[in-house]
C-alpha cells in the first residue's frame, strides 16, 4: 500500500489561485465548484496614531488546500452507501458516483470542506488526487501548474521528508481529527491551529 | 513515447486509452517512470471525458499585455480544445525555468468558447454605446469600413484617422492596421502608454535611454538591502517566467533584508508582513526627500558619486548657468530653495504617514547597507505627480551611490525581455502629428484647441482636425480602460464627432459597443504566431493553430488584406506573403542576428525555447567609465536637476497643482507635489483617497467576463476597518464608491491590509451601467471614477489619483 500526500510551501505561495483554476479547467468544473481552495488569513490592525502616522500589526498569509486524502477520512466514515471510499492501494479518497446518493453527509463531516454535492450531477464531487495522472507518472494538475512552485505531491514518506509538518497551521483544524496527508512549510506570518488570529477572511472567494 | 518526448513536439497526438492499451498497464508504468507499484489503478477506469479516441496537443502563447506570454499547451479532440496545460513537468526543481501559465491562461478555454465571443461581422443598428448589432457579410463589412475610411481621408485628411492605444494582442505580426494606414497616407500618431506614461517620460531626462534599464531581480540576490516602492511583482506579472516566479525565487535565494513600501499589504508581501512599510499613496517623493534629509544631516550621502556621476545634487554639481540660484535638489531638501521648507523626517512623516523614527531608521539602513537594490513598480508613477514620484525613487540610490555595481539597481523597474525578434514592418507614417494616447477623447472632442503648450501635441504646434475615424483593434481603452467613463461615453456616443469606429475583437467588451462595424478576431493561438519575453530568464514561444477557425472569424492579417485589396494596396501590404510566410521570414532575420536561436522547424517542434542569460546590472558601463559611456542626457550624467525640463515646459499652460508654488514650468528636480486628488486634497464630500491595483482575476480588462474567474476573484473595494466601521460597512457588504465623476457598486473587503483613509479597487472590471439611466456602474470599474485630466509633463493617465466617498448600499 502506498499513501500519497500533498505538500504546501507557505513561504512561496502568493495566493494566485493558478492551482485552483488549473484544476477547474482539467476537471471541467463550473461556477460554484473548486476542488482546490485558497484561503486568506489576515490578522492585526492598521491604524493611525495621534500623529496621523500609520501603525500596523497586520499580518497575513494564504493556504492552498485540496483533499488531504486522510488516513482517517471523516467523509468515508459517514457515507451511508460506501460511495466515498479510500483506495486500498493508493490511499486516495474518491467518490464512486454510481453508488453516491448525494446525501451530503461527507460534505458536512469533512473538517477541510473537501467534498461537496453537485446537485446537477446528483452526487458528491471532490479532488481525487488526479489518479490517472499519478498513474501515468505525473503529479496532480494543480501541483504542476503552480507558478511559484509552492505545491508538491508524492508518497507520504517523500513529502514528509521535505521538512514541513502535518497540517498544523490555522485556519485548519487540529490534524488529529482525520490524520491528513498534508504537509506544510509555514511562512513567517503563519498562525498556529486554533489561533484567534488565524481566521480565514475571504469567504466570498472560497467556493 | 515518454512525457518529455511528448512535450518537445509542437504538435503531437497520443491517446491516453491507446497509450495504456498498447503498452499494457505495467509497461506504461515503467515507461512513465511512475511511482505506483500496482496496476489496479488502471482498472478503475479513465474518466469518460478523458477517454478520447485521439488527442492532439499544440503549443500557443498568451498574447495579452502582461509580459508573461505564458506557454499554453492545448489539448484538442475533434477540433475542440478540451483542456489547457502549460510548460511544466513533474520533476521540475525550484531552479528549473518553466514559463507556467497563470490562472487566467489556465482558463482560456472559457474565453475561447465564451457565449460573448464574436462570430460574425456585424454592423451597429442602435445608437453608439447601446451595443445592438446585426450580422452582415464580410463583403459588406469590408466595403463599409474601407469606403468610410476613404471618405474621411478625402474630407478631413489623414490626421483624422487614429488607432487608439490597446493591449489585447502582442505578437511579431500584431500591428497590420498601422501598416495599412501608412500605405494610404498615414494616421494621427500617439506616444506614451497607459502603463508607463509618467516614468517613461521622465526617465530620459534622468538617465537617458540606452542605459536606463533596470537590473534583473536576480541581481538582487547579491544585495544586502532591497527596497521596493509600489510594486506587487506576483500580481502584476503572474505567469510565465516573469516577476511572479522571479520574485518568489529572489526572496528565497537572497540574503538581503526586503522592504516593500505600499499603501496595500499586497499579495507579494503575504506571509512576510515584516517587509511591509505602509505609506500614504502618492507620497513616495516626500519619503525620499525625508530620507535624503537624514542622509545629508548624518553625512551618509556619497558625495564622490554625486559629484562625479550626477548633476544637480548640490551647488557644486549644478550646471554653470544655474549656479547661485538655490535650485539644486540639496536646496530643495534642506529648505534653502524652492518652497523653502526643510524636508525633515518629521515633515515627511506628516505627509507619508510613516513615523519619523521609522523614516530615520530606514534612512540609517539605506546609508549604511550595501549593496542596495532600489526598485519601483509602475503604480507610483500612474499619478498626477507620477513624473516626480518616479524620479525621486531613482534619486534615492544616487544619493548613496548604489548604482552600476553588483547587487544594485537604478531605482527603475526590474529588467525584463526575451530574445530579440523582428516585427512585421509597418512602414513610415507620413503624418507627423502625435498626441499623448491618454488625450484621444480630447482629440475627438476639441482637437483644434490642443497645442504643444497645453496638451503635449508633438510633431506640429497644434492639431488641425479632430479624430473622425478610429480602428480599435483588440482594445478596451475607449471607455473601460480609459478614464472618466461617463465623459468618454458622452464624447464617443455622439457620432457627429468621431464619425466611424471599426472594432476588432474576440468578445463584446464595453469599448466594442461604440463600434460601427465589428470584425470577429481569432486568438493568436488559433493562428501561427511567435513571441518572446522573459525576466531573469528569456524565452520564446512558437505557436501553431490549436483548432481551425470557427464561425466566420478571421485573423487581423486577413482582415487587413481584404481592406488593402479594396483600397488597391494589397500587394504592397502583403508583399506577396501570407502571415505565416512573414513570421518565418521575420524569424530568419532574427536568427541572422542571434545564432543561439533554433531553426524555424526546431522552434515549432519545441514550442518553448528558453534562453539563459547572466543577471543584468543596470548602468554598469556608465559606472565603470562615465566619460566613454556618457548617458544621453543633456549633461551626459545622471540629472537630479534638469535644464531640459525647464526649457521644454517653458511657456506651457499649467493648471493649479501641476507644479510647485512660484514656478511657471514644471519642477526641474524630483520634488514632492501633492496630488490634485490625494491624501492632502480630500474634501468633506469625498474624504477618502482611492487607488487601483492589478488583480489576479484579470489582466487589465481581459478575462473580465469569465465567470469562473469572477467567481473566485470577486470585485471588491478594500477598506480599512476604521473607515468601514464608521460607515456601518461589514465584510462582504455591497457598497457604492462615488466621486464627482461617477458611482460604482461592488463588494466591501474590510481589511487591515490597506491603510486608513484609503480605498483600493482593482482595475479592469467590466463597466456595467445603464447609460441612459442612473449610470451607476454595477461592474465596479474604477475608471468610472478616474479623471481625464492628464499629468503635467507626460500628459499621462493619473489613474491612482482619486478621492471618493464610500457608502453601504
Amino acid at each position: 500500500m502506498v499513501q500519497y500526500a500533498f505538500y504546501f510551501d507557505g513561504t512561496r505561495c502568493t495566493g494566485c489561485k493558478t492551482c485552483e483554476l488549473a484544476c477547474k479547467d482539467y476537471k471541467d468544473l463550473d461556477v460554484g465548484f473548486a476542488y482546490r481552495k485558497v484561503y486568506e488569513v489576515t490578522y492585526g490592525d492598521t491604524q493611525k496614531d495621534s500623529n496621523g502616522c500609520v501603525v500596523s500589526t497586520c499580518g497575513g498569509y494564504t493556504v492552498s488546500m485540496a483533499c488531504n486524502h486522510c488516513y482517517e477520512p471523516a467523509c468515508t466514515k459517514v457515507c451511508p452507501t460506501g460511495a466515498m471510499h479510500k483506495d486500498g492501494e493508493t490511499g486516495l479518497v474518491s467518490v464512486n458516483v454510481d453508488r453516491c446518493v448525494g446525501c451530503g453527509y461527507c460534505h458536512m463531516a469533512c473538517p477541510y470542506d473537501a467534498p461537496k454535492v453537485d446537485r446537477a450531477k446528483g452526487h458528491s464531487v471532490k479532488c481525487d488526487g488526479c489518479v490517472e495522472r499519478v498513474t501515468n507518472g505525473e503529479k496532480p494538475v494543480c501541483v504542476e501548474a503552480c507558478p511559484a512552485r509552492a505545491l508538491d505531491f508524492g508518497t507520504v514518506d517523500q513529502i514528509a521528508a521535505l521538512g514541513g509538518t502535518q497540517a498544523n497551521i490555522a485556519p485548519l483544524p487540529v490534524p488529529t481529527y482525520t490524520d491528513p496527508n498534508f504537509y506544510i512549510k509555514p511562512s513567517d506570518d503563519a498562525q498556529p491551529v486554533g489561533s484567534a488570529d488565524g481566521k480565514a477572511v475571504n469567504p466570498l472567494e472560497v467556493l | 513515447m515518454s512525457r518529455e518526448d511528448n512535450m518537445s513536439k509542437g504538435t503531437s497526438s497520443i491517446s491516453r486509452r491507446s497509450f495504456v492499451k498498447a503498452m499494457g498497464a505495467l509497461g506504461a508504468l515503467a515507461a512513465a517512470g511512475g511511482i505506483v507499484s500496482v496496476d489496479s489503478l488502471f482498472t478503475g477506469g479513465v474518466p469518460v471525458a478523458l477517454a478520447d479516441s485521439t488527442e492532439q496537443t499544440t503549443w500557443g502563447h498568451c498574447a495579452i499585455n502582461c509580459p508573461g506570454r505564458c506557454a499554453l499547451k492545448f489539448h484538442v479532440q475533434d477540433d475542440e480544445v478540451v483542456w489547457v496545460d502549460t510548460y511544466t513537468s513533474s520533476d521540475a526543481g525550484f531552479d528549473d525555468p518553466q514559463p507556467r501559465a497563470c490562472l487566467r491562461g489556465r482558463s482560456y478555454r472559457r474565453w475561447l468558447n465564451s457565449p460573448d465571443r464574436i462570430n460574425y461581422p456585424m454592423k451597429r443598428v442602435g445608437n453608439r454605446g447601446e451595443g445592438t448589432y446585426e450580422r452582415i457579410s464580410w463583403d459588406e463589412a469590408i466595403e463599409t469600413a474601407t469606403d468610410k475610411l476613404e471618405e474621411v481621408i478625402g474630407t478631413y485628411g489623414n490626421e483624422a484617422v487614429y488607432i487608439p492605444y490597446a493591449t489585447g494582442v502582442s505578437a511579431t505580426t500584431a500591428r497590420p492596421f498601422n501598416a495599412l494606414l501608412n500605405l494610404i497616407g498615414g494616421y494621427l500618431n500617439f506616444y506614451n502608454s497607459y502603463s508607463t506614461a509618467q516614468i517613461s517620460t521622465i526617465t530620459p531626462y534622468v538617465y537617458g535611454t540606452a542605459q536606463a534599464g533596470g537590473s534583473s531581480f536576480k541581481t538582487a540576490e547579491d544585495a544586502k538591502l532591497v527596497l521596493v516602492f509600489g510594486s506587487s511583482p506576483t500580481e502584476t506579472r503572474q505567469g510565465g517566467l516573469t516577476t511572479h516566479y522571479d520574485w518568489v525565487h529572489l526572496r528565497e535565494r537572497t540574503g538581503a533584508k526586503i522592504y516593500m513600501i505600499d499603501y496595500r499589504m499586497n499579495d507579494s508581501i503575504l506571509g512576510h508582513s515584516a517587509e511591509w512599510i505602509p505609506i500614504n499613496p502618492g507620497t513616495d517623493a516626500a519619503l525620499v526627500a525625508g530620507i535624503g534629509h537624514y542622509l545629508i544631516e548624518h553625512d551618509l550621502v556619497n558625495l564622490d558619486f554625486l559629484h562625479t556621476y550626477c548633476v544637480g545634487y548640490d551647488e557644486e554639481s549644478m550646471p554653470d548657468d544655474y549656479r547661485g540660484k538655490n535650485m539644486s535638489y540639496h536646496d530643495y531638501i534642506m529648505g534653502t530653495g524652492y518652497d523653502m521648507i526643510e524636508k525633515t523626517p518629521d515633515w515627511a512623516s506628516r505627509i507619508t504617514g510613516i513615523p519619523a523614527a521609522r523614516i530615520e531608521s530606514l534612512a540609517e539602513e539605506i546609508g549604511t547597507t550595501a549593496p542596495l537594490y532600489v526598485n519601483q513598480g509602475w503604480g507610483p508613477q500612474r499619478r498626477s505627480n507620477g513624473e516626480w514620484t518616479s524620479w525621486s525613487i531613482m534619486a534615492l540610490p544616487c544619493l548613496v551611490g548604489q548604482i552600476g555595481l553588483p547587487g544594485t539597481n537604478n531605482g527603475t523597474r526590474e529588467n525584463s525581455g526575451g530574445p530579440t525578434l523582428s516585427s512585421f514592418p509597418t512602414g513610415t507614417n507620413p503624418v507627423s502629428a502625435s498626441i499623448p494616447c491618454f488625450l484621444f477623447t480630447d482629440a475627438i472632442d476639441h482637437a483644434t484647441e490642443m497645442t504643444s503648450k497645453n496638451a503635449g501635441v508633438k510633431g506640429v504646434d497644434k492639431l488641425k482636425v479632430g479624430i473622425k475615424y478610429m480602428i480599435n483593434y483588440a482594445g478596451n481603452c475607449l471607455t473601460n480602460q480609459h478614464s472618466q467613463i461617463n465623459k468618454a461615453h458622452d464624447i464617443l456616443s455622439d457620432d457627429s464627432k468621431c464619425e466611424f469606429i471599426l472594432g476588432i475583437n474576440t468578445v463584446m467588451c464595453d469599448s466594442m459597443k461604440y463600434s460601427d462595424i465589428i470584425l470577429p478576431d481569432l486568438f493568436r493561438f488559433e493562428q501561427v504566431s511567435q513571441i518572446s519575453t522573459g525576466g531573469d530568464v528569456a524565452y520564446m514561444i512558437t505557436g501553431q493553430p490549436c483548432t481551425t477557425p470557427k464561425f466566420e472569424r478571421k485573423s487581423a492579417y486577413e482582415m487587413v488584406s481584404l481592406m488593402a485589396d479594396r483600397l488597391g494596396v494589397k500587394d504592397q501590404f502583403t508583399g506577396g506573403k501570407t502571415e505565416e510566410d512573414w513570421i518565418k521570414s521575420l524569424y530568419e532575420n532574427s536568427r541572422s542576428k542571434d545564432a543561439t536561436l533554433p531553426t524555424w522547424d526546431e522552434a515549432v517542434d519545441m514550442g518553448v525555447f528558453i534562453q539563459q542569460h547572466s543577471p543584468i546590472v543596470s548602468m554598469q558601463k556608465f559606472r565603470s567609465d562615465p566619460v566613454t559611456n556618457a548617458l544621453e542626457t543633456t549633461s551626459g550624467k545622471i540629472e537630479l536637476f534638469s535644464k531640459k525640463v525647464l526649457s521644454f515646459t517653458n511657456g506651457w499652460e499649467l493648471e493649479e497643482g501641476d507644479t510647485l508654488p512660484g514656478l511657471s514650468t514644471v519642477p526641474p528636480i524630483p520634488a514632492y507635489i501633492p496630488e490634485w486628488y490625494g491624501i492632502e486634497t480630500t474634501t468633506d464630500e469625498y474624504p477618502l483617497v482611492l487607488g487601483g491595483f492589478h488583480y489576479r482575476g484579470r489582466l487589465h480588462s481581459s478575462w473580465g467576463d469569465i465567470a469562473i474567474l469572477k467567481d473566485a476573484n470577486p470585485q471588491e473595494a478594500w477598506i480599512n476597518p476604521t473607515d468601514a466601521t464608521s460607515r456601518g460597512i461589514a465584510q462582504g457588504d455591497t457598497v457604492h464608491v462615488e466621486n464627482e465623476f461617477g458611482e460604482i457598486e461592488l463588494l466591501a473587503k474590510v481589511t487591515p491590509r490597506v491603510v486608513p483613509g484609503v480605498v483600493a479597487v482593482s482595475q479592469g472590471a467590466w463597466h456595467d451601467a445603464d447609460m441612459n439611466g442612473d449610470r451607476v456602474d454595477k461592474g465596479g470599474s474604477i475608471n468610472t471614477l478616474t479623471t481625464q485630466r492628464p499629468s503635467p509633463l507626460a500628459k499621462g493617465n493619473p489613474q491612482h489619483t482619486n478621492i471618493c466617498q464610500v457608502t453601504r448600499a
